[in-house]
């Protein structure tokens, strides 16, 4: 299936091309849909979310939501990392404390934050809070089960080798078993920014005035649906963002790894 | 009988290893008995999977014996400590780090500073021949590279007793020579105590004042062989009847071993 001819053409293309292509061909496809009748009440026309744009862009009012949502979500995530470390190590290192704690991340994880949002509105509030801490559960869950894989995975001959050479078991946890799980502390990363956005609309249900969540609601309720994708479009590039940051700071940090692709 | 009058350095005492796995409790170590005497060179020889690694990691302070006990300096051994430096057989090099990072290590551990560590470092670099590839992370190197810079790790710390697990088994034939006769200085010159476990009967010849040949699971010691040729051992040695003979005798035993094995 795959001629040589073809692939040839194709892998010719370099990746800032195909980018290109990926997005004008999403803008070709989001204006015909759009201009279609059925898509037309779902799909504001590309023209009427860059008017929009501009405009909420100007009068300051889409920095604002986009800056609180921003602030939420990685306050979120931050917290979500900074406790989601030194558990997963834990779980890794103590038997007793992983069969406590595991079996409740197992249950929590198939949760849907929409469920136990009434709960944090009632524990905590409709302050930032309450959305903080809904991010916070969403990321934490996806990172400690991410970082435990990699505190199992780090191998015992080299915490072997640091134990030989004197290291404590301070030395080991920052020397060793730190660096070598860097790798899934970065997917965890990457999959943990991933949920905290997901998460965001819903936990800006909790009631706010600000936000990209809370824009897109009050838009729907008036039906106005170029301010609804616009809300989308800046969720998803912000998205992008983070998959890039994550993407440097694994080349810079991970460039040790033996891959497959040399 | 030892190789030297000096005291015992490390005596393993009656140590027995079982593991408990699936197919029930596998008996790794039946009841070792020896004692390495300081600056002495003792080699182990044995077929594969007859506990020599085993024992190696209990004396290191890595694995409990589950009866027995192996003291160092008459103290038990109750964890690891740089005073028993390790080369794995599996080179345990940190990935992350580079050639240098990696033996700076241990040295950065024991409170070296970080301008004194380089030096040191570099000199153990170079003895190893990998002066170019200090900079070089671990997935860079061959197989013989990574070895290297394993021994130079252990090596760096300069620890009063040499533990090697097949540490030249990944080398070619002039490397692999020229590091046995960096050893055997270092060993002499700093009066070390060296455990080295190789499969190559000639190496331990070479090497050791003492070959310990160990049998078949459950390991024990089979047989313990004096190598009385005096050093500074050469190539030539290698062509004496007395090596010859002593390499046949050494060979032919584990290779009765190898057998039972295979039964
Ligand atoms: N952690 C472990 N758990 C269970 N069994 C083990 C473990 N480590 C080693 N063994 C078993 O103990 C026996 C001795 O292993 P060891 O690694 O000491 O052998 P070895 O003499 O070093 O072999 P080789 O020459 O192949 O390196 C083997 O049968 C092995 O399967
Ligand atoms: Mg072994």
């Amino acid at each position: 299936m795959n001629t040589g001819k073809n692939k040839g053409f194709f892998s010719k293309i370099p990746n800032a091309v195909w980018m290109v292509i990926s997005v004008v061909t999403a803008f070709v496809l989001w204006t015909v849909i759009a201009s279609t009748e059925a898509g037309g009440v779902v799909f504001a026309e590309p023209w009427e979310v860059g008017q929009q744009f501009v405009k909420a862009l100007s009068n300051g009012s889409l920095w604002q939501h986009t800056s609180i949502s921003l602030f939420r979500v990685l306050a979120g995530f931050g917290i979500g990392f900074v406790i989601s470390i030194p558990v997963a190590f834990l779980m890794g290192w103590y038997a007793p404390f992983r069969n406590l704690v595991s079996p409740w991340i197992q249950f929590v994880r198939n949760i849907p934050p929409l469920a136990y949002i009434p709960l944090i509105i009632v524990g905590a509030g409709v302050g930032e809070q309450a959305k903080v801490i809904v991010i916070f559960i969403a990321s934490f869950l996806v990172l400690v089960v991410t970082i435990y894989q990699g505190v199992l995975s780090v191998d015992v001959t080299l915490i072997k080798a640091a134990k030989v050479l004197g290291a404590s078991d301070r030395d080991l946890f920052f020397k060793v078993v730190i660096p070598a799980s860097t790798p899934y502390i970065l997917t965890g990363a990457r999959l943990g920014l991933s949920a905290s956005l997901t998460t965001l609309v819903a936990a800006e249900l909790t009631g706010a005035s600000r936000g990209l969540g809370m824009m897109i609601q009050k838009a729907s309720g008036y039906y106005d649906m170029s301010t609804v994708l616009m809300g989308i479009l800046v969720i998803g590039v912000i998205g992008i963002l983070f998959e890039k940051i994550v993407r440097f700071l694994e080349r810079r940090l991970t460039g040790w790894q033996e891959t497959i692709s040399q | 009988m030892a190789g030297n009058n000096l005291p015992v350095k490390v005596k393993i005492d009656n140590v027995v290893k079982k593991y408990s796995g699936r197919n029930g409790e596998m008996v790794a170590l039946n009841g070792v008995s020896l004692d390495i005497h300081e600056n002495e060179f003792v080699c182990v020889v044995g077929p594969s999977g007859c506990g020599k690694s085993t024992l190696l990691n209990i004396i290191a302070g890595l694995h409990e014996p589950t009866s027995g006990q192996v003291l160092v300096d008459g103290q038990a051994v109750s964890g690891p400590g740089p005073d028993r430096g390790v080369v794995f057989q599996q080179y345990a090099l940190f990935p992350w780090l580079t050639v240098q990072k990696n033996v700076e290590f241990g040295l950065k551990l024991q409170g070296m500073a970080q301008d004194k560590a380089e030096q040191e470092a570099k000199k153990y670099i170079k003895m190893v021949d990998l002066e170019q590839f200090a900079q070089s992370y671990p997935k860079e190197l061959s197989g013989g590279m990574k070895q290297r810079v394993a021994i130079a790790r252990a090596y760096a710390i300069n620890p009063k007793v040499l533990l090697m697990d097949e540490p030249f088994g990944a080398l070619d034939a002039q490397t692999r020579t020229q590091l046995q006769t960096e050893l055997l200085n270092t060993w002499e010159k700093e009066q070390k105590t060296c455990f080295f476990i190789t499969h190559d009967v000639e190496e331990a010849i070479i090497l050791a004042q003492r070959v310990i040949i160990m049998s078949a699971r459950p390991g024990r010691i089979k047989e313990v062989v004096e190598i009385s040729i005096p050093y500074p051992r050469t190539q030539e040695t290698k062509m004496t009847k007395e090596f010859l003979d002593l390499k046949n005798h050494i060979w032919s035993q584990v290779y009765q071993e190898y057998l039972a094995i295979r039964k």
